[in-house]
């Protein structure tokens, strides 16, 4: 399988007053297209700063990034934006969804920043990834009307409209309770098993973690372990064992 | 990214807050309708004075003399106090002036009109009969007094409505009676047209006309005249008409070149742009009034335009993180501020039209609303929205999105 993602001796710098941060001091991995990669690692490790290098938010202080066979570190800002546009699908702690603005208006989003995307298009394309989340029939339920797992499931649905070639995920589930971060997980799942998606996953839950095939361990800025999972487990088989009256 | 989809990110972005856009907009809206309704006005009592002076007679040129300069129908200095015009001048005019259709010396007496237990306060204006042409009066009732009855001074008078209303009884006829001015009897041989006030407030049926020869010998007991009044052939050639009768004035005068004439050649044109002058000027002052209300609408538009893109950091990062450049989120805002300043702009001039419409209908001022003031108030308010939301658009484009994500 061809590599999705590949970093070498990835190293990001950042300066407080005359004190500089080193926040990863030299990290490499690759990641080939169809994995299901989760970051973990203490608070302060460097996990945020790595994803966000990973999505094209932020660029090394030094190293290589290759996306996709492109060298990230040779593009500017325009064309660093065109890259998030059309290659990546970011999913945050705290979904992010623009308020007083119906789901399907938010999934719509990164299509009206792609000039070729007609109005119907953009909308058949929006309703057909809130159908991939199983949220259809609340696309005209503004963030305030919808639980914090359903505002999840239509930052994810936010995130694949795009047709990304990969998925970035930081603390997705950090908001939510076990039965919905579950929920999150058997989709995130369903995903990468079916619809062949190269998902990076941050989060410091070692259950999380093992719903994915392979797990990357940061500590203080350094590559701590790289460890592939030989058992998955199913986040839907998870889901069903969850007590009924589960009420975490 | 296409302009359409900019217009609708801007145009859902304003709708997530209406109020707030409203509110925005109130100060572009007031700022424009005022400088349209000020205009209005401006413009509307600019053209009531040409209206005013136009009825008077558009062709009509007046000679007073030098530093008495009275206007017509109101307060007039002593005669005495300069006398350098004569019947002379008006035959000498009428002589040789080829550009002038008709002419008239003026003198004028204010005075107690008396007609048995009734009194009036007016004024008697001595003139020829030509002077009904020269000012568009006419006759409504009787007959316009003759040369022979100026040649033989006799007391005879037209009379305007306003004089007929406070001398007689309702339905009595007027012709035929004497009325006294001062101690004079004058018989009424004619009532003119009404013509009602003009801009001024004047009443201009508040009028009584006699031979200029009588009110001369009988009242005035003088040989000078104080004005003469002259009808241009057409309004065109008023200036050439001027010039001409500049010329026999001095020649009669016996003014020697270089010396400055001892009177005073005025048309209506020049009286026109006297009195606008004032009015522009008001109306230039009111218009600036209204414009700075415009520029405070703008520092409205850019301080909401501040307050919006602090508040809106985290969406600003959340629109970066899926694929907006900086120059998207750039004119997205600057998009927003033009909408708010533009849809102000259109409610101010819907507004400003209303407004016009009601101040000359509830107040009966004159109004005329131009295409120039509407166009006007509409470009500086879109210029408004450009200039005033730049800087908020500039300072949101140039966020960082790892740094606006994260705001709190
Ligand atoms: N913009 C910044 N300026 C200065 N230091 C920074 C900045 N961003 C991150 N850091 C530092 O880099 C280090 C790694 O931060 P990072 O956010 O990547 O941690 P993390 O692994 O995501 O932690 P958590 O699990 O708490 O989210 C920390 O020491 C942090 O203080
Ligand atoms: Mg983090």
């Amino acid at each position: 399988m061809s590599d999705i993602l590949k970093i070498h001796d990835l190293r990001r710098e950042f300066k407080v007053g005359s004190q500089i941060v080193k926040a990863l001091k030299g990290v490499s991995f690759s990641v080939e297209s169809g994995e299901f990669l989760t970051i973990m690692g203490s608070s302060g490790s460097g996990k945020s700063t790595m994803l966000n290098i990973l999505g094209c938010l932020d660029k090394a202080t030094s190293g290589d990034y290759f996306l996709d066979g492109v060298n990230v570190r040779s593009l500017d800002k325009d064309a660093l934006a065109q890259l998030r546009n059309r290659k990546i699908g970011f999913v945050f702690q705290a979904y992010n969804l623009l308020p007083r603005t119906s789901a399907l208006e938010n999934v719509e989003l990164p299509l009206m920043y792609q000039s070729g995307v007609g109005h119907r298009e953009r909308r058949e394309r929006a309703m057909h990834a809130l159908e991939l989340v199983k949220l259809a029939d609340r696309f005209d339920h503004t963030p305030n009307q919808l639980s914090g797992g359903q505002q999840q499931r239509v930052a994810i649905a936010r995130a694949l409209v795009n047709e990304p070639v990969m998925i970035l995920a930081d603390e997705a589930t950090g908001n939510l309770d076990t039965r919905t971060s579950y929920e999150i997980m058997s989709l995130m799942q369903e995903l990468n098993q079916e619809k062949g998606k190269t998902i990076v996953f941050v989060t410091h839950e070692p259950d999380i973690a093992s719903f994915s095939s392979r797990t990357v361990m940061l500590r203080d800025g350094l590559l701590q372990r790289d460890t592939r999972n030989t058992d998955i487990k199913s986040a839907k088989e998870a889901l069903a064992a969850l007590p009924v009256t589960d009420d975490y | 990214m296409s302009f359409i989809n900019l217009f609708r990110i801007a145009l859902k972005a304003l709708k997530r807050n209406k109020l707030r856009a409203f509110l925005t907009m109130l100060g572009i809206i007031i700022g424009v309708a005022a400088v349209i309704t000020m205009m209005s006005i401006g413009e509307g009592s600019k053209q009531s004075i040409q209206n005013t002076f136009s009825s008077m007679g558009s062709n009509m040129i007046t000679i007073m003399p030098y530093n008495n300069m009275p206007m017509p129908g109101g307060v007039r200095l002593g005669a005495s106090s300069v006398q350098t015009l004569t019947l002379d001048d008006v035959d000498k005019i009428r002589e040789q002036v080829k550009d002038i259709s008709a002419i008239s010396p003026g003198v004028s007496s204010s005075g107690q009109a008396i007609k048995g237990s009734k009194n009036w306060p007016t004024s008697l204006q001595g003139v020829s009969p030509e002077y009904l042409g020269i000012r568009k009066l006419s006759i409504q009732e009787g007959s316009n007094f003759t040369d022979e009855q100026i040649r033989s001074s006799q007391k005879v008078c037209l009379v305007g409505k306003t004089v007929v209303d406070n001398l007689f009884n309702e339905g009595e006829n007027p012709i035929g009676q004497i009325i006294r001015f001062g101690k004079i009897p004058f018989e009424i041989i004619g009532v003119l047209s009404p013509k009602g006030q003009n801009t001024f407030g004047q009443d201009q049926d508040d009028i009584i006309i006699a031979p200029y020869s009588s009110v001369m010998k009988r009242i005035l007991a003088t040989t000078y005249i104080q004005n003469i009044y002259a009808s241009a052939t057409t309004e065109a050639v008023s200036d050439k008409a001027t010039d001409e009768i500049i010329a026999v004035l001095r020649a009669n005068h016996r003014l020697r070149e270089g010396a400055e004439n001892d009177f005073d050649v005025r048309t209506q044109a020049d009286l026109i742009n006297t009195m606008s002058s004032t009015s522009s000027m008001m109306t230039s002052l009111l218009t600036a009034v209204a414009g700075i209300s415009l520029v405070i609408g703008g520092i409205g538009i850019m301080n909401i335009m501040y307050v919006s893109v602090t508040e809106r950091t985290r969406e600003i990062g959340l629109r970066m993180s899926i694929g907006a450049r900086g120059k998207d989120i750039l004119w997205q805002f600057l998009t927003e501020a033009i909408l708010i300043s533009i849809t102000g702009g259109l409610i101010g001039v819907v507004l400003g039209i209303s407004a016009s419409l009601a101040v000359s209908y509830l107040l009966h001022w004159p109004t005329i609303i131009s295409e120039s003031s509407i166009i006007i108030s509409f470009i500086v308010c879109a210029f408004t929205g450009v200039f005033f939301g730049y800087y908020p658009a500039l300072k949101a484009a140039a966020l960082d999105p790892i740094e606006a994500l994260r705001y709190e």
